[in-house]
């Protein structure tokens, strides 16, 4: 039997609309790495990948500004920044060496090591947590203690312990005296009354809130309309955004060391950036394609340098009494499956201070202040839906 | 003599007259919506503490002309910022092309594997058990393993892109039904058809191309169509898990972010997230019109 006509045709359209749809693809890829800054002298940079937890958004601000005010190509680097996804573990893809560097939580990156993941904290970029619990002003709750009995959110998937730590610390049982409900993505469980207190991030998740309707109103939800219990000063607050480097080529590959240092350094630059330039470092991250609005990235810019800022030893140095009391709520605090987030204390080369401390010391020598002790947040207006 | 004109308007009718039913079906949809919202609890509906109906608040549940509105409206403020169907749109066309990729890879590397177990029994009963298998991996679990893989792959000039590993995931997703269709289908003909080919000293190849192939149709065409609809779920998983910028998937979970303060942004990549599914299942359709002769009964 032949193939008909009718049949060839129809084969051939398969064929050219599939030929179509790959070099279609290949097509709107080979424009995609003008994203990564390259340059026509990107031959003599060092080839540079950082891998982000999540999408572009303005909690990675200072990476954004970093590319965007070229400092990244002052240092010889060529830096192409991999956003995360759901299901992205950053820790993890850079210990199997597909990225340089990668940015995570500490207690997250902790976990990851004890489970043989080989890497490093060089640089502690946010010195706060930025972790909030989140209530309806009626409801009162204003310490950790409040919430007995309540109906308490988490995310879960580690995202707990500090709020796990806190309960504890109030002399209540995780288990036995809140009600735990997983959340989601967003904020409406709280809204509507199914959650008492939700776990938010004070640059995303609280925006979200003074994004909203309130439908007694008909105006935006404000401040004065919460309570929020602050992990960093119920005093279980454990270290967040890190910039993390492979150990074992820290240990062996003395041209990746020079790369840490030049690549903390611009990255910090970038970070001082966003600090005295919000609103440029906003655009910044706007630009490199964040799908979130404008006033809710400049919302979180500022609540981001809040993280950072004022830095006493300098933006980046690790705190040994801040990292001491991650790794005591990561090893003593266990969650409503029992579990803690590492078993024992992590070895010596989970972190250093080597890197940073030069990058800090190049950059006072160019003159650049790198505590922001006269620091001041600036005020931001958050629009309907962030836009 | 002209055609009849019963004839001539029975052609133009009938896709019109279906076209007609799916907008209905989806004003009808649309209405069902709006009634839930109006009648159902604002609070939502509990059983024994586990959440069973969705809460019918205007958050949680737009009305479908704040969705509509809103796709008409800019995506941000941001100057330049193009209009949620545009930005949903661009997505769908990026999804699509990737789904189809992954389709493509799909069919080939199934109708390779029913080929093989065809005509080895042996293959067939080595090679079956897996395919099933293949199918109880969650994906998400081996989304960020093959976008690992995909960090270290560089055969010559070809970069391994994100996009790649997006359909490679999507591919593993369609290859399945097509292996067990096209494998139903190849061994569909009557033995005594069989017979008379071996009786004929026709080649196996000769039967494969003039018994086999044209038999194995009615099993194949179902198939593409359901390993259509699983390439696009699987892109759409695949972008969300791994983050991959430009499709639908990361669409919504990037909307998502914004549906306390913004209810309809999400819904209107949720809508496009649908359309996608139906115009991928429909492009497959479109290859079957000519597959019409040998489609005497079709098999699901």
């Amino acid at each position: 039997m032949r193939l008909t006509r009718r049949t060839s045709g129809c084969m051939a359209a398969v064929a050219v609309t599939a030929a179509l749809a790959l070099t279609g693809c290949s097509g709107s890829d080979a424009a995609e790495p003008a994203a990564s800054g390259g340059s026509a002298a990107a031959d003599e940079l060092t080839p540079v990948t950082l891998q982000l937890q999540w999408f572009t958004q303005a909690q990675f601000a200072g990476y954004y500004a970093a590319l965007d005010q070229g400092y990244y190509e002052e240092e010889g680097l060529a830096v192409e920044i991999v956003e995360g996804g759901v299901d992205i573990v950053p820790q993890t893809v850079l210990a199997d060496g597909s990225v340089d560097f990668a940015i995570a939580w500490v207690p997250k990156a902790l976990a990851s090591r004890e489970q043989g993941a080989g890497i490093t904290d060089v640089a502690q970029i946010f010195a706060r947590s930025g972790t909030l619990q989140v209530s309806l002003k009626e409801a009162g709750i204003t310490t950790a203690a409040d919430l007995q009995g309540k109906k308490v959110g988490n995310w879960g998937y580690g995202n707990e312990f500090e709020l796990f730590a806190g309960i504890t610390a109030a002399g209540l049982d995780p288990a036995a005296d809140v009600t735990l409900v997983q959340q989601q993505f967003d904020m409406n469980a709280l809204l509507s009354g199914e959650i008492d207190a939700a776990q938010a991030m004070t640059y995303n998740e609280y925006a979200q809130v003074l994004e909203a309707e309130n439908p007694a109103t008909g105006e935006l939800y404000t401040a004065e309309d919460f309570n929020v219990i602050d992990w960093n000063d119920e005093g279980t607050a454990m270290l967040q955004d890190a910039i993390w480097a492979n150990t074992d080529k820290l240990a062996s590959d003395a041209d990746y060391e020079a790369t840490t240092v030049k690549f903390i350094k611009a990255s910090l630059k970038g970070w001082i950036y966003a600090r005295d330039n919000a609103e440029a470092a906003r655009d910044a991250v706007v630009a490199a394609g964040a799908q979130l609005g404008n006033s809710h990235q400049l919302w979180q810019t500022n609540e981001v340098n809040k993280l950072i800022w004022p830095s006493v030893a300098g933006i980046g140095m690790i705190d040994e009494a801040a990292w001491a009391q991650t790794v005591d709520v990561a090893m003593n605090t266990k969650n409503d499956q029992g579990a803690s987030v590492i078993s024992a204390a992590p070895s010596d080369d989970a972190y250093t201070n080597e890197y940073v401390t030069q990058a800090l010391d190049e950059l006072l020598a160019e003159g650049v202040d790198v505590t922001g002790e006269g620091f001041e947040p600036i005020d931001v207006t958050l629009e309907a839906g962030g836009n | 003599m002209t055609p009849a004109p019963e004839r001539v308007r029975r052609g133009w009718v009938r896709p019109l007259r279906r076209l007609a039913v799916g907008v209905l079906a989806g004003l009808a949809a649309a209405a069902i919506w709006e009634l839930y919202t109006l009648l159902g609890p604002d609070a939502g509906g509990h059983l024994f503490g586990a959440s069973l109906l969705p809460r019918a608040e205007a958050r949680s549940m737009p009305h479908v002309w704040d969705v509509v509105a809103r796709m008409l409206a800019p995506e941000s403020s941001a100057t330049g910022a193009p209009s949620v169907a545009v930005a949903m749109l661009q997505a769908c066309w990026f999804t699509l092309r990737v789904a189809l990729a992954g389709w493509l890879a799909g069919v080939v590397a199934g109708f390779g594997l029913a080929i093989g177990m065809q005509r080895f029994r042996l293959a067939e009963s080595a090679v079956f058990p897996w395919v099933v298998l293949s199918q109880t991996v969650p994906l998400i679990a081996l989304a960020p393993l093959v976008v690992g893989w995909g960090g270290k792959i560089q055969v010559g000039d070809l970069v391994w892109e994100r996009w790649m590993s997006v359909a490679l995931i999507a591919s593993y997703l369609a290859f399945f039904p097509v292996a067990v269709g096209a494998l139903r289908g190849l061994q569909s003909p009557e033995q005594a058809h069989v017979e008379l080919f071996r009786a004929q000293a026709a080649s196996p190849w000769r039967t494969f191309r003039s018994l086999r192939l044209p038999a194995s149709v009615p099993y194949v065409i179902p198939a593409l169509r359901l390993a259509a609809a699983t390439a696009v779920v699987g892109a759409i998983v695949a972008e969300v898990s791994t983050g991959t910028k430009g499709g639908i998937g990361r669409l919504i979970i990037a909307y998502a972010q914004a549906a306390s303060g913004d209810p309809a942004k999400p819904w209107a990549a949720i809508v496009g997230a649908a359309l996608l599914g139906l115009v991928a299942a429909g492009l497959v359709s479109l290859l079957s019109l000519g597959l019409g002769r040998y489609r005497h009964s079709e098999v699901s």
